[in-house]
Order: C-alpha cells, then sequence, then structure tokens
C-alpha cells in the first residue's frame, strides 16, 4: 500500500510524513500529480491562507486530480486548510474564493461574539473535545470521544450533517472530522492530536485504504 | 469544552537541555527529545523550546532537534529564541515545529510579525513579551535581550501591536516572578487579557498546582507554562493536571 502527500507548497508535511512512518505506512511526496498517480490513497495537508492554497494547487495542476481520485474512489484525507479546500467556498482574505467543492458548505471566521453578545477568543486554539455522530465509519473505528488540538480562526459551516462524523463545541458548533464515502477530512492535524489522531490516521491508511 | 493547557518549557543550548533537569528515568538528560517523551507522557499540552546558543553552529543544532522532536512526538511545539528573519521562520516551522515565538527580534522589527502571520497565518506566530512592572509609572514595560534591555513599551501597548500586526498568541512572562514560585503575576496577565482577544500563556511564578488552579480561574488565561517546578519534579505535569481536573478546570 502507497500513500501519496499531495504537496502543493502550503503544508507542513514534514511533521505528517514522519507521523505515517511512526505507524509503518509507506508513502510519497509528489508536487505534480505524474509523481504520484496510482496511490492507494492521499492525503491533502494545508497551513496558510484559502485563496493562497487554491491558487497554488491549481499552479501544481491538483485540482482536478483530486477531484477525478474522489469520483474514482480512492480514499483522500484533507487536514486543516486542507479540509477547508474541500468545500464549497470561503470568505478568508476578504473576498470569496471557490474551493473543490467537494463537500456541501462555506468557511467563515469565527463571528468572535457568541449569541449572548459576549466576545470570545480567536484563534479556537488547544486541545477541545469531539463529539462523535457516526461512529459507524470506517475512518472512525476506535477514536474516543477524546482531545485534539486545534488551532484555527476560519470554520467550515455546513447544512448537512451527514458528513459531520464529529464536531467540538467552541463558542459554536465547530466541524472537527468530516466524510461522504472515501472522502474525508479534519480540521485539527491528526500528527499533532496525540493518541486519537494518530488513531484517525492509522485508519485512514490501513482500514480506508486497503478496503 | 476547550482545555485549559499546561506547557513545560525546556532551554536548549548548541543542541542540549540546560538547566539541571533531574529525571533519573531517562538515558540522557540534557537530550531534548528524550525529555519531550518524559512530558508528552505526563500529559503536557504543547512543549516551548528556547534556543539560548549563542553561536551560529548551535542554531544550525536546533534545527536537528527541531526534526527529531515533530518526528517523535504527537503534539504541537513552539521553538523560540534568535529567530531574527522570515527565513529563520520558514526554516522552523517546514522542519516541524508549530508555531514560532518572537520576542526581541520583533519588538526591533515589528513587520517580522505581519511577514510570518501572511506567510504562515497568525496561528503560527507567538510574540512573546518580558514584563516588569515600574514602581514610578505604576505600569509594566517591556525588556528584551532576555530581560536585559528596557524599551519604551508598555505592555498593554505593545500585546495590542502585536495582535494587530498578526500575532496569535501571546507568551507573556513576568520578570518579576520569574524564578519567585510564588504564583503567576495575576494583575499583569488581568491587564494583558483586557486588552487583546488571542489566546494568552501565563508564564513566570509557577510554584504549585494552586497557582495554576488561580490563574485559570481568576484571569482565565489560557494557558500556562513552567520550567524548573516540572524539571526539578517539584511536581508533575500529570500532578498539577489532576489537582485541576478535580477542582473543575477542563483539561486534557
Amino acid at each position: 500500500m502507497m500513500i501519496g502527500v499531495i504537496d502543493y507548497g502550503m503544508g507542513n508535511l514534514f511533521s505528517v510524513s514522519k507521523a505515517l512512518e511512526r505507524i509503518h505506512v509507506e508513502y510519497k511526496l509528489g508536487d505534480r500529480p505524474q509523481a504520484i498517480e496510482g496511490c492507494d490513497g492521499y492525503i491533502l495537508p494545508g497551513v496558510g491562507a484559502f485563496p493562497d492554497a487554491i491558487s497554488a494547487l491549481e499552479e501544481h495542476d491538483f485540482i482536478d486530480f483530486i477531484k477525478e481520485k474522489v469520483t474514482d474512489g480512492v480514499p483522500v484525507y484533507g487536514i486543516c486548510l486542507g479540509m477547508q479546500l474541500l468545500f464549497d467556498s470561503s470568505e478568508e482574505g476578504g473576498r470569496n474564493t471557490n474551493g473543490l467543492g467537494l463537500f456541501p458548505g462555506t468557511i467563515t471566521r469565527f463571528p468572535g461574539i457568541d449569541e449572548q453578545g459576549r466576545s470570545y477568543k480567536v484563534p479556537h486554539m488547544g486541545w477541545n473535545e469531539l463529539e462523535i455522530h457516526h461512529p459507524g465509519k470506517a475512518l472512525m473505528t476506535d477514536v474516543e470521544e477524546d482531545h485534539v488540538y486545534f488551532v484555527h480562526s476560519f470554520v467550515v459551516k455546513t447544512e448537512e450533517s451527514s458528513i459531520l462524523y464529529a464536531t467540538a463545541d467552541y463558542h459554536m458548533e465547530v466541524p472537527a472530522i468530516v466524510g461522504k464515502g472515501n472522502l474525508v477530512a479534519s480540521q485539527f492535524h491528526p500528527e499533532k492530536s496525540g493518541k486519537p489522531g494518530m488513531q484517525l490516521l492509522e485508519n485512514f491508511c490501513k482500514v480506508m485504504c486497503k478496503q | 469544552m476547550l482545555s485549559k493547557r499546561i506547557i513545560p518549557c525546556l532551554d536548549v543550548k548548541e543542541g542540549r537541555v540546560v538547566k539541571g533537569i533531574q529525571f533519573v528515568d531517562i538515558r540522557d538528560a540534557g537530550d531534548p527529545v528524550e525529555l519531550a517523551k518524559v512530558y508528552d507522557e505526563q500529559g503536557a499540552d504543547e512543549l516551548v523550546f528556547l534556543d539560548i546558543s549563542a553561536s551560529h553552529e548551535g542554531k544550525k543544532t536546533m534545527i536537528d532537534v527541531v526534526r527529531s522532536v515533530a518526528s517523535e512526538l504527537a503534539i504541537p511545539f513552539t521553538v523560540g529564541g534568535g529567530i531574527r528573519t522570515l527565513e529563520d521562520i520558514k526554516v522552523t516551522l517546514r522542519n516541524g515545529a508549530d508555531k514560532v515565538s518572537l520576542n526581541s527580534s520583533a519588538v526591533n522589527r515589528p513587520a517580522l510579525i505581519t511577514e510570518g502571520a501572511d506567510y504562515f497565518g497568525s496561528q503560527c506566530i507567538v510574540v512573546a513579551i518580558d514584563a516588569k512592572y515600574d514602581e514610578a509609572s505604576e505600569n509594566w514595560h517591556v525588556y528584551t535581550h532576555g530581560g536585559r534591555t528596557p524599551t519604551d513599551w508598555l505592555v498593554t501597548d505593545w500585546a495590542k501591536e502585536a495582535v494587530q500586526l498578526g500575532a496569535g498568541e501571546i507568551l507573556l512572562t513576568s520578570m518579576n516572578k520569574d524564578g519567585e514560585k510564588s504564583g503567576f503575576d495575576l494583575p499583569l496577565l488581568r491587564a494583558v487579557q483586557d486588552v487583546v482577544q488571542v489566546p494568552v500563556i501565563a508564564s513566570g511564578g509557577a510554584g504549585s498546582s494552586e497557582h495554576f488552579y488561580d490563574v485559570f480561574t481568576e484571569v482565565d488565561a489560557d494557558a500556562a507554562l513552567a520550567a524548573s517546578i516540572f524539571h526539578y519534579k517539584e511536581t508533575s505535569v500529570q500532578n498539577v493536571k489532576a489537582y485541576l481536573k478535580k477542582k473543575g478546570v477542563p483539561v486534557r
């Protein structure tokens, strides 16, 4: 089995690569589709701003590649910004940027003011507890309602509750793990989220990609 | 609910942890990776590595330390000390650190905060502030260069400015409380919490579990950093967290 890590210049590839090594999963990095064609599953990492990331994906010819893989039923896992890119659009950077549209929903900034009018801190930073809604999914095997490490200022807004495998509570419901068939993603970095995070990575590689 | 973070801080010089850390159960008490693992097992929520190397070689060694820690640990960590340029930020983050902490370099050239935040996002940029109370002006002043150099900045003004420029978190050290083990500097923390809307890490003064309880409940700090009480095993991260949990403070 081989995992392809999509390298479009916007991710913390080192940490995710090392996490794959710790669970004994073979992987290769590729900055062009040709370099990672034919893998059993793909990881789309991402750190930075949404508009820059979409441009970078375009420059590296990865937009159609990712869409094709998802259509073909190949497992794909988006991490952090890599998750947000899979949705319809984002308001990050003060304008609307289209995403890949593979999940229904948009990306907006945390308002920083709750329903009672009290202000709260942005970014959402630190360990927060998962609330699991779809424990039966392959990705969620042996994943418990444990703490994972969040760090983000923008958040997914979606009406589609069937994709919300797990959420966290930060003054609003925060989509934490989303999925639809072979396409899955997490707002947090699994490789920086202790045991539950490593379990997710392992499930993706060893359960989903092996099916 | 978001939990309160406990963050041990390790001083690293030429690739070795300094300040005589006392752990008997590890092979090499000066090895940053070994110590990081101990703290990870104890339940540390994040780690901070402060590079105090003077030499150029030492700085290069720090990148090896960053790579080793990122290779072996599944918790986030911050690297500070001697990060002066966007290139330094890039190298540190690309080798596996999650955040960089900027101190003197940000005061000298505030644009560095914006450059880093624009490139990697605010969440990667921590601005560390060393604060000292001045009796005459009845206010806290910013010091740089390890607390040796006073600046014209009031702490509250600089904190606001840093956040405006793109800092995603403030690491606030009280020079008055540092090493005293008499508790965190609650008035200082309150003053800064009142003016910024990003997470604040309290630092300086931790001497007991009660001090962590106070800083989380009385000023609602997001995280608390300590060095010597953990290094010298006066308490452990586990003990502090067990105490906080018993008292109803959300911890992991």
